[in-house]
């Protein structure tokens, strides 16, 4: 199951996830996608410590599926997350 | 309007640098996210999908043009240029910045706001009716009232660490336009056999997942009371309200719990301790506030012929606003404009800062410069000249602000929902703008008359699902979103829980059950004066469940469904 | 650590504190449960000594309003800073049963909510810190005016309002 690590930025509280290099990208293109329990694990900690050291808010792991190289979170509320309202707003 | 005077303007200030210094504190690590939260929700800071959204009370819904503006102004530097107005009275703005914070608290110092307390286990935004001190039918301008409970509420040292959220509502009319029976505290204001104003205390009503109408706790108090008698509630609760357990910790658990004999007894004796204390409210500080309510200076004026049966032939458009959003003023010649912010197919409750601006505008020339906030999210003008109605709709039509919808079932209430909220099963606003495009272009919500569609993403409530003619709540079902529909709810003086019609809906098809329902209660309504609620109440379920599901009722949809899938 | 911050002095704490099982001891200050005290009323006043008594939130001050006097010590515990019973017990502890006493906020307390308890009388806060004073200073300034009248006596805004009035 492909998973990746999503969490809100504790500065502006704009949603991210943790790429391959340690730092928190906007977006979910950019962060790391595991599929195995272990990495999991190991990226998880990663995610807690940031949210120890005041980086991040709420780490979780989300499941996610990749089609034509596209990454969309399984769950209704994490795509939104993701992707941003489905409602356009009034500029 | 109230204007803060030195006091007040210190507290605000003194606020925003307290947050300043909390934030300060929670970036460089000396509080953890556990400890800083409480402190930023009772700042009105919450964590959302995308941001952190802000929620800034409007005092009892009342709003300067000044103010307004700095709303704009707000919106502009530090969110995405734009807001939403909640059913609260309040503004949210989506996507704050934790960095910026502290100085959109600072911004809305100069111009006497807040955010204190629009969040948390705290006293919140004191209510009222929007139309307070300008409705025809008002006895008494509640006001000032509303004034004295906020700075009462305001950092209260006791009372910043209740159980759960307390909502004070208030009104000054026998029309409850102010959803008091539906607050941990409604008050009522009326008029005793020798004219005396005073009020009824109605205790324990709230919606979320356990919707109750609240209980009179008392019949009567004299309005030098209040307060006095409002700490008494408040001690009682917080003495024995339930910690446990958030979702049995609001006061409607309490009273419903010992019931409300008990709870009156309780509350009585406390009372009777403080009555005649500090709390008595002196003639010389009322006075003081009071001041600031006084009316602007009208001019006399006779009322204009506006009878819309009149102006239909000539101008139908005009008619047709008069009609649903124009509201009768105490004062002769003057009117009360409501300016909806449900153009169909638009977020309910959203505005631009650019026309935040142009309605700010609209208030100074057409308003004396007076605005509120409706906790049906639209926005109202208070003290319209009626000879200037026809060029304000004009003004207000070019920005798309003056749809004739008020009270309609187009002028739907919805909560942010998953769209935005961290909290929701499912979105609110997409719902929302299906159904009023589903009825956009036809003049049916014109016949059907008063009809109140309020949307909730989830069980807790803040799109008053509960109080809709039509209600809606999103449920989800194995990770899908189902929409239950809700019937005969109402926040008026005569409020009543909706009833279920039977199991959740996909989003397709709940503008269509609407339209079925609206439908049937055209052919079954007992001549045009009978609203919508009325004849559900006299009708009952029955036959809306039947035009639903369809004479087999719900079970065989579901059966049906299976077998398509 | 917990430190004692009494009358915004960093202060070693006099009192023992004493568990619902352990002995009196012959000597010194104690700070005693509600069910010691309860039991052992008339032997810890006999000590001559000063006697304190720690209620818990579910505990109300009530039970011993009419002690007041002879309690020179009464300890109010926050088992979590969201609950805010203490806020009440404080008032009516200070204002409706007239102890004039130690005060003291134990148990979760934030230096957030300094300001909020010395406002419902509170004289004395163990927190959990290095540098409480300095905190408490911050804490202590954090606002200059008040809208409600409340346990420290201290006028509210539309106290000096009146005042301003009447000189200005
Ligand atoms: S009702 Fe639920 S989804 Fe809607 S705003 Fe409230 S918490 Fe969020």
């Amino acid at each position: 199951m492909a998973q990746v690590l999503i969490a809100n930025r504790l500065s502006d509280g704009l949603v991210v996830f943790l790429a391959a290099d340690g730092a928190w990208v906007e977006s979910i293109a950019a962060g790391v996608l595991i599929d195995d329990d272990r990495a999991a694990g190991e990226l998880l900690d990663q995610g807690l410590a940031d949210a120890d050291n005041n980086l991040v808010i709420d780490p979780i792991l989300i499941n996610v599926t990749v089609r034509d190289g596209t990454r969309t979170p399984d769950a209704i509320r994490e795509a939104i997350r993701a992707a941003g309202p489905t409602v356009s707003v009034e500029t | 309007m109230y204007r803060y005077d030195e006091f007040d303007q210190q507290l605000v200030n003194e606020r925003a640098e307290q947050f300043r210094r909390q934030v300060r504190r929670r970036m460089n690590g000396e509080l953890t996210e556990d400890q800083f939260k409480p402190l930023r929700l009772m700042n009105g800071l919450y964590l959302q999908l995308h941001a952190y959204m802000l929620r800034v009370n409007v005092p009892y819904g009342c709003l300067s043009a000044r103010q307004l503006r700095q709303l704009a102004h707000i919106a502009r530097k530090y969110d995405k240029g734009y807001g939403h107005f909640t059913t609260r009275q309040n503004i949210q703005y989506n996507w704050i910045r934790l960095e910026d914070a502290a100085d959109i608290l600072t911004d809305l110092a100069a111009v006497g706001m807040n955010a204190m307390q629009s969040s948390g286990n705290c006293v919140r935004n004191v209510t009222a009716d929007h139309y307070a001190g300008r409705a025809r039918d008002e006895l008494q301008d509640p006001r000032v009232w509303c004034e004295l409970l906020r700075q009462y509420s305001i950092l209260n040292p006791e009372f910043s660490y209740l159980p759960r959220k307390f909502k004070i509502a208030v009104t000054g009319a026998p029309k409850d336009r102010a959803a008091v029976a539906l607050h941990d505290i409604g008050l009522r204001m009326y008029l005793n056999e020798g004219g005396e104003p005073g009020f009824e205390v109605i205790v324990g009503g709230g919606q979320g997942r356990t919707p109750v109408i609240g209980k009179t706790i008392r019949e009567w108090i004299e309005p030098e009371h209040v307060i006095s008698y409002v700490e008494a509630i408040l001690r009682i609760y917080n003495l024995y309200g339930r910690r446990d357990n958030i979702y049995k910790a609001r006061i409607k658990i309490l009273v419903n719990a010992l019931g409300i004999d008990k709870y009156r007894e309780l509350v009585e004796a406390e009372w009777l301790q403080i009555r005649d204390g500090v709390l008595k409210i002196a003639p010389e500080e009322l006075a003081r506030i009071d001041a600031y309510f006084q009316p602007p200076a009208y001019e006399q004026l006779a009322d204009q012929d506006t009878e819309p049966s009149q102006l239909h032939d000539a101008d139908p458009a005009f008619a047709a606003w008069l009609q649903s959003n124009v509201a009768e003023h105490k004062v002769v010649g003057y009117a009360i404009v409501n300016v909806s912010l449900k153009s169909p197919g638009k977020i309910p409750g959203d505005l631009s800062a650019q026309k935040m601006d142009a309605l700010a505008d609209l208030a100074d020339q057409y308003s004396f410069g007076e605005l509120r906030v409706s906790h049906r999210q639209n926005l109202v003008l208070v003290d319209v000249k009626q000879s200037d109605l026809h060029a304000l709709w004009q003004a207000l039509g070019a920005l798309d602000l003056a749809t004739p919808n008020i009270g309609l079932a187009s002028d739907i209430i919805a909560c942010p929902g998953l769209d935005f909220c961290a909290l929701a099963n499912t979105r609110s606003i997409p719902v929302a703008q299906d159904i009023a495009l589903h009825f956009a272009n036809s003049t049916k919500l014109q016949h059907v008359g008063d009809l109140t569609i309020n949307i909730s993403g989830c069980m807790n409530a803040c799109g008053h699902h509960h109080v809709g003619n039509i209600g809606i709540l999103g449920v989800d079902k194995r990770g899908q979103e189902f929409f239950q529909l809700t019937l005969g709810g109402s926040s008026d003086e005569h409020a009543s829980l909706g009833d279920r019609v039977g199991p959740g809906l996909p989003q397709s098809e709940v503008p269509g059950a609407i339209e079925r329902i609206v439908d049937t209660y055209l052919e079954i309504r007992d001549g045009k004066d009978e609203c919508f609620l009325n004849t559900y109440r006299r009708c009952g379920m029955e036959v809306f469940r039947t035009a639903v599901y369809g004479p087999a009722g719900p079970a065989r949809r579901v059966t049906a469904t299976r077998q398509v899938a | 650590m917990s430190t004692l911050i009494k009358d915004n002095k960093l202060t070693e704490d006099p009192f023992t504190r004493i568990g619902v099982d352990d002995a009196i001891p012959a000597q010194g200050a104690v700070l005693v449960p509600l069910a010691t005290w309860q039991d052992h009323r008339e032997k810890l006043l006999r000590r001559g000594e000063p006697v304190g008594v720690w209620l818990k939130s579910d505990e109300h001050p009530e039970i011993i309003a009419g002690d007041v006097n002879h309690l020179q010590l009464i300890a109010l515990e926050f088992p979590t800073f969201r609950d805010g019973r203490g806020y009440s017990y404080a008032r009516l502890v200070r204002e409706r049963y007239g102890f004039e006493g130690e005060l003291r906020a134990v148990g979760d307390v934030l230096l957030e909510q300094l300001h909020y308890m010395g406002r419902v009388g509170f004289n004395a806060f163990e927190v959990d810190s290095e540098d409480a004073l300095a905190e408490l200073e911050i804490a202590a300034r954090d606002f200059s005016v008040w809208y409600q009248p409340s346990a420290d006596g201290r006028a509210s805004s539309a106290q000096l309002r009146t005042e301003l009035k009447r000189h200005g």
